[in-house]
């Protein structure tokens, strides 16, 4: 069985950090952050949850599609920023709209959506749900050392969703995920606590985002590249033939040199980066959101997904809008 | 031949004119940030099908090049 999907919807926090703010507490710049990520301002939590923003982004997406909680057999929510190690993000979810279903997170980064998408899509092919709810949700702000000016102007808090519906016919083409080592080009340590024999090793680092940001930005523009050319030989279609694509938000300029080695122009490619930064596993859902709601996408249209991040990891898929 | 090719690639990352770009031309001079040099190598590398690391490319462009003559051998 396949699925499509019915409806989306997106929420990020009230509070806006713009460039010149955080040129006030880091030795930073409006001009300087502007070309090397292409983030103009982003949105912080400041009373927002992880859970409350992925509910307020599950609402959205549940209004459009006409899909209530009660009809929904399975949530799942990508995050490396739930609230609680237990109940997850996904459980909260749950219980916030008043549904009864099954309930779980999935991590891996900024390539969580994609890797929360291909679960469901699992579930279909079982025939065993009917509507599920895929969410992407993420405070990065906690996980930031806001003394670090190399990572903290990056990123930002949001959540975004999409309602899945099964359909006979299949609107999700090809999909493909990517795990990749390379903890010493991203590492995000956990907040944990400790027992009294543990024994600490020289390399435990700080629980704060730790990104090589050269390593970073190759292994981003080869992901991308890579799934989509990847994914349009299988399907039997050239790059160029994509109608839209939707890509994490990283960097501008990951999003510009994809665009320039895949040969498809940049007005094709959903770019929301000046307004959010990298809301992590939170970015394409957000994305994708915003491109449905501004009527980029139309019905036919091969709309091409893809995320790279942590893990090292990185997914894409290709769609029938 | 190797160096003109990368100093196209060179030229048309920076902005800088070719006939400015010399062996002993310093990364530093030529006005790019850190993912500019990114976006050179990868660049080069689909160019020459070399593998280069951005940590070990030495200071100049002279550097550079020999860098992936060493890479094609």
């Amino acid at each position: 069985m396949g699925f499509r999907i019915l409806g989306t919807g997106s929420a990020v926090p009230d509070k806006i950090l713009t460039n010149d703010d955080l040129s006030t507490m880091v030795e930073t710049s409006d001009e300087w952050i502007t070309t090397r990520v292409g983030v103009k301002e982003r949105h912080i939590a400041t009373t927002e949850t992880t859970a409350s923003l992925a509910a307020e982004a599950a609402r959205r997406a549940l209004e459009m599609s006409g899909v209530t909680p009660a009809d929904l057999d399975l949530i799942v929510c990508a995050t490396i920023t739930a609230d609680n190690v237990s109940p997850t993000a996904a459980g909260e979810v749950q219980q916030a709209l008043g549904a009864s279903c099954p309930a779980f997170d999935i991590s891996s980064a900024c390539s969580g959506f994609l890797f929360a998408l291909e679960t469901a899509a699992g579930f279909f092919a079982r025939g065993t749900v009917k509507h599920v709810l895929v969410i992407g949700a993420e405070r990065v702000s906690k996980l930031l050392d806001w003394t670090d000016r190399s990572t903290c102007v990056i990123f930002g808090d949001g959540a975004g969703a999409a309602v899945l519906g099964a359909c006979e016919d299949e609107h999700y083409l090809v999909s493909e995920l990517c795990t990749a080592g390379g903890s010493d080009v991203i590492q995000i340590p956990a907040y944990a606590g400790s027992s009294p024999f543990r024994v600490p090793s020289e390399h435990d680092r700080p629980p704060f985002i730790f990104m090589e940001g050269q390593e970073t930005f190759k292994f981003a523009v080869g992901a991308m590249c890579e799934h989509i050319r990847s994914m349009a030989e299988k399907i039997g279609v050239d790059p160029a033939d994509i109608h839209f694509v939707v890509p994490h938000q990283a960097n501008l300029r990951i999003i510009a040199m994809a665009s320039r080695k895949l040969g498809i122009p940049m007005e094709r490619f959903f770019v929301n980066i000046q307004h959010y930064g990298n809301t992590a596993a939170a970015s394409v859902p957000i994305a994708l959101d915003e491109a449905n709601r501004a009527g980029r996408l139309h019905p036919g249209d091969l709309v091409a997904l893809c995320a790279f991040g942590g893990g090292l990891s990185s997914a894409g898929a290709i769609l029938k809008w | 031949m190797t160096f003109e090719k990368i100093k196209e690639i060179i030229a048309d990352h920076s902005g800088e004119d070719t006939e400015n770009i010399t062996l002993e031309t310093e990364y530093t001079s030529l006005g790019i940030d850190s993912l500019t040099i990114v976006e050179i190598l990868m660049d080069i590398e689909d160019e020459f099908g070399v593998t280069l690391e951005a940590g070990k490319i030495g200071t100049t462009v002279g550097d550079l090049v020999a860098k992936v003559e060493e890479g094609q051998a």
